[in-house]
């Protein structure tokens, strides 16, 4: 599997590489805003997952999931809301904007395994 | 201040702490701030805005910081650099994130994070706003927890 990790701090993507690195997933790209992370993942597809955080600086999360699924390329790619807040409309917003899942933070590697479907 | 907006900053805290730290923290007794009144070495802020504005802070001794952040990441780190500010921003993050769900009835939007580092600063607060900070104590220090609210 190969996955991308767009989130502005350095610390939660490491924290999320070294679980999924628990998990037996070794390939992962990282990028540390939307923009970053749309430019990464055009660089480097296929991606068969995006692990997504919301609130980010130069391109948020919801603005990116609306980009990704504008374009036919990236149709197939899985794409995992990962932000602390939890409020119902917060999840529906994902959800329409088509997100596969939403995950709140913090979560442990059992609910980051039960989300990624291993 | 109604304490019904302070409740769920110290349930998301704790909450925070027992899932990305394994601590169990404890939660003191809730005070009015008198200002000025000096918080701890290293300071994330969120700020709060919506149906009420203002900040929630999570302060900490210089050690404490980095005891919490090396643990949260699974590496020593020893000094006061990008890595302790990312970490101490990310937690004041996702305690604001969750503490948001309890107040869904304020329409509340948070800011990115910012951290503030200084032996003994002083964060001020506008005019009109209340602030109560709650201490807690935890195995790897003491650190507290401000929530500046002034609501419509």
């Amino acid at each position: 599997m190969k996955l991308l990790l767009v989130d502005d701090s350095a610390t939660m993507r490491r924290i999320q590489r070294t679980q999924l690195n628990s998990l037996g997933i070794q390939d992962i790209l990282e990028a540390g805003d939307g923009l970053d992370g749309y430019h990464v993942l055009s660089e480097n597809m296929p991606v068969d997952l995006v692990l997504l955080d919301w609130n980010m600086p130069v391109m948020d999360g919801l603005t990116l999931l609306r980009k990704l699924r504008a374009d036919a390329r990236f149709a197939s790619v899985k794409i995992i809301m990962c932000t602390s807040e939890s409020e119902k409309s917060r999840v529906i917003d994902a959800l329409k904007a088509g997100a596969s899942n939403y995950l709140v933070k913090p979560f442990s590697p059992e609910a980051l395994k039960e989300k990624l479907g291993l | 201040m109604d304490v019904a907006y302070i409740n769920p900053f110290i349930v998301s805290t704790v909450h925070t702490f027992k899932t990305m730290l394994s601590e169990d923290v404890t939660v003191g007794k809730p005070a009015v701030k008198a200002l000025p009144f000096p918080t701890y070495d290293v300071s994330g802020i969120i700020g709060l805005s919506g149906d009420a504005q203002g900040s929630i802070t999570m302060s900490f001794p210089k050690l404490t910081a980095l005891k919490v952040v090396s643990k949260m990441m699974g590496m020593s780190i020893k000094v006061i650099g990008p890595e302790l500010t990312d970490g101490i921003g990310e937690i004041a993050n996702i305690v604001a994130g969750n503490a948001k769900q309890h107040l869904s009835n304020c329409n509340l939007s948070i800011s990115l994070p910012n951290v503030v580092v200084g032996r003994s600063h002083v964060i001020s607060a506008p005019s009109g706003s209340a602030s109560i900070v709650v201490p807690f104590q935890s195995s790897l220090g003491d650190f507290a927890v401000e929530v500046t609210l002034k609501t419509k």
